[in-house]
């Protein structure tokens, strides 16, 4: 097996075992971003000074018997994750000129443990997408298919991944965006609970719902980058002070006695028959494990995706004032007074997407609004959030497709925003309540990516690890490489 | 999902569409200045997401409480208010599009 094609697991017991030193796996990603890059577009920065003394570093620790389980193993950022001393765009030209003064947690966190940043991938701006073509830094190409999108927000992390430009792309969801841009692409994306990673230096998009995870290879990836990024943070007023789990301890625990729920709502008329399929033989898949599937219904699902347009566009709006061309990022030229400093330097800085949530946010907030919009869907946002909670006291997990249909084309649904919404139509119902949520590769449609999406109860990412790892234990749909990156 | 949204744009019978002056009023308390071109857009654009988002008024949350935290039982987390940051300003003022004597500099406000 190529080097690049290896796992993240992989690849760190390969630099314990001295068969390939940091530097050297640096160089190798290095490259292959280097020539991927006319081609997908997967990154806004590419750091390769740092990244080889980091990988220097990592070196002399490995040989001195030092450092993490993954020290060594190099990594991609999302840009949305500030980086001290290097550009955080956010995808936007509102902070093209942005140098981050300081590292997100996220940041620090990967960095102690060892893991070697290759620079920072392009994403959807301000993560305000499905498809990775609202980004000031041109659309990111699906691996599979360049003339397809690789889903969005983090459709940079995705495309990375799965053209092995790097094992582990860091990543952001506040609707989706990590486990329908994985599916789109054929890797594995991992959410965790609201309030399990710290969102210190992660740029602010919808405050009740983002939250930070990682798109990887494999669930057992997965799990060994968020043990080192979890954990409580008193820098993020959100972040929720319970211990993390050791991950590793309950991935290999077999399934036999595990319920697994079907939503009924996922199941609908939007569902590409063939990509239904590819669900069903999955869900055979655990049935020869011992699992057991049975129907659970969620009478209040189908209202998650206007319930989230109505949120997250109120919080953005919110978020996003601090944009003022005053204290950092993009101003105007030659302002005639400070009104005219905001409105132009807003205007210029932020794009077409940006702009119309946070024209959505301010209106469903302004006065005589905020109780039949805002005040509504934080209601309906109950019901949601109440029948999951109904759910987990049945079922272990729950499952369903990721996403609707495969990668579409590029400019395919740019032209109506509501169609571009309903990509999230499965992926939005996790964040509104707040739960883990997974998606894995499950085989193949129309030739493209189908991803698999498993659902757990707060807190109990552990039981997602293992519930994906065992699927993949059974299957090689995760190692599968495109044609042109293999 | 997608038959229930074509479902409520027929039936729906105060099709929400925004006057052109309110979405002059809009981009105003958003602080956006927009061109021609882009409010005729979201004009558009903005009343069709609002006739979406309407489908909300069709579930009974007669008695159900607005969610304001993803997680049951948990709210915001306050802190001692004391200080815990040291001062920044030349590194977080770099970023800065104009400063003179640690000063944000902006158009004058007051003549």
């Amino acid at each position: 097996m190529s080097i690049h094609g290896k796992t993240l697991a992989q690849l760190a017991a390969g630099l314990r075992a001295k068969e390939f030193s940091s530097v050297e796996l640096a160089r190798l990603f290095l490259s292959r971003i280097e020539k991927s890059q006319p081609v997908l577009n997967a990154f806004v920065s590419v750091t390769a000074e740092q990244a080889l003394a980091a990988a220097a570093a990592a070196d002399k620790q490995l040989a001195a018997g030092e450092g993490s389980a993954i020290t060594g193993v190099p990594l991609v950022h999302k840009d949305i994750f500030c980086t001290d001393g290097v550009l955080t765009t956010c995808g936007s030209r509102m902070l093209s000129n942005f140098v981050a003064p300081y590292d997100a947690t996220v940041v620090t966190k990967l960095k102690a443990a060892g893991l070697v940043m290759l620079g920072k991938a392009n994403m959807d701006e301000f993560a305000m997408g499905s498809s990775n073509e609202t980004s000031y830094y041109g659309p990111v190409r699906n691996p599979w298919n360049t003339a397809l999108v690789p889903g969005g927000s983090s459709g940079g992390s995705a495309a990375a991944v799965a053209a092995r430009l790097s094992p582990v792309a860091t990543a952001t969801d506040t609707g989706g965006s990590i486990r329908q841009p994985a599916a789109l692409c054929g890797v594995t994306g991992f959410k965790p609970t609201y309030g399990r990673v710290s969102r210190y230096g992660m740029i602010a998009f919808a405050s009740s719902l983002d939250q930070a995870g990682v798109i990887t290879a494999s669930a057992e990836d997965a799990a060994l980058v968020m043990q080192a990024m979890s954990g409580f943070d008193p820098k993020d007023s959100t972040s929720v002070d319970t211990p993390v789990p050791d991950y590793a301890a309950e991935l290999n625990k077999p399934l036999a006695g595990l319920k697994i729920g079907l939503l009924k709502e996922f199941f609908d008329k939007g569902l590409d028959p063939e990509n239904e399929q590819r669900i069903r033989e999955a869900l055979k898949v655990y049935e020869k494990l011992g699992a057991t599937l049975r129907e659970v219904s969620l009478p209040s699902l189908p209202l998650s995706v206007p319930a989230y347009y109505v949120v997250a566009p109120a919080e953005c709006s919110s978020n996003l004032a601090r944009f003022d061309g005053v204290r950092f990022g993009h101003r105007a030229e030659n302002p005639k007074d400070l009104l005219d400093l905001y409105k132009r330097s807003r205007g210029e800085g932020f794009g077409a997407e940006v702009k119309r949530r946070i024209m959505t946010g301010t209106y469903v907030l302004s006065a005589g609004y905020y109780d039949a919009y805002y005040l509504k869907a934080q209601r309906v946002r109950r019901l949601i959030a109440d029948d999951f909670a109904r759910a987990f006291k049945e079922v272990d997990v729950v499952m369903g497709p990721t996403a609707p249909t495969v990668a579409f084309p590029i400019g395919a649904k740019t032209a109506d925003p509501i169609t571009m919404y309903l990509n999230d139509i499965y992926t939005i119902g996790a964040n509104l309540a707040g739960l883990p949520a997974v998606s894995i590769p499950c085989g193949f449609a129309q030739g493209l990516p189908v991803g698999l999406q498993i659902v757990g109860a707060h807190f109990n990412e552990s039981r997602l690890f293992n519930v994906a790892h065992a699927y993949q234990r059974e299957t090689d749909w995760h190692l599968r490489l495109p044609e042109a990156f293999k | 999902m997608y038959d229930f949204v074509l479902v409520f744009c027929i039936f729906s019978d105060t099709p929400m569409a925004l006057t052109r002056e309110q979405i002059a009023n809009i981009a105003h308390l958003a602080r956006l200045a927009l061109t021609e071109s882009e409010s005729q857009v979201y004009q558009t654009s903005l009343s069709s997401i609002l006739d979406f988002v309407g489908e909300l008024d069709r579930a009974d949350t007669a008695n159900v409480a607005p969610m304001a935290h993803p997680l049951p039982g948990l709210s915001q987390r306050l802190r001692e208010d004391v200080v815990t940051e040291s001062d920044h300003h030349e590194r977080y003022q770099a970023n800065a599009p104009q400063v003179e004597a640690a000063l944000y500099l902006v158009p004058k406000v007051i003549e």
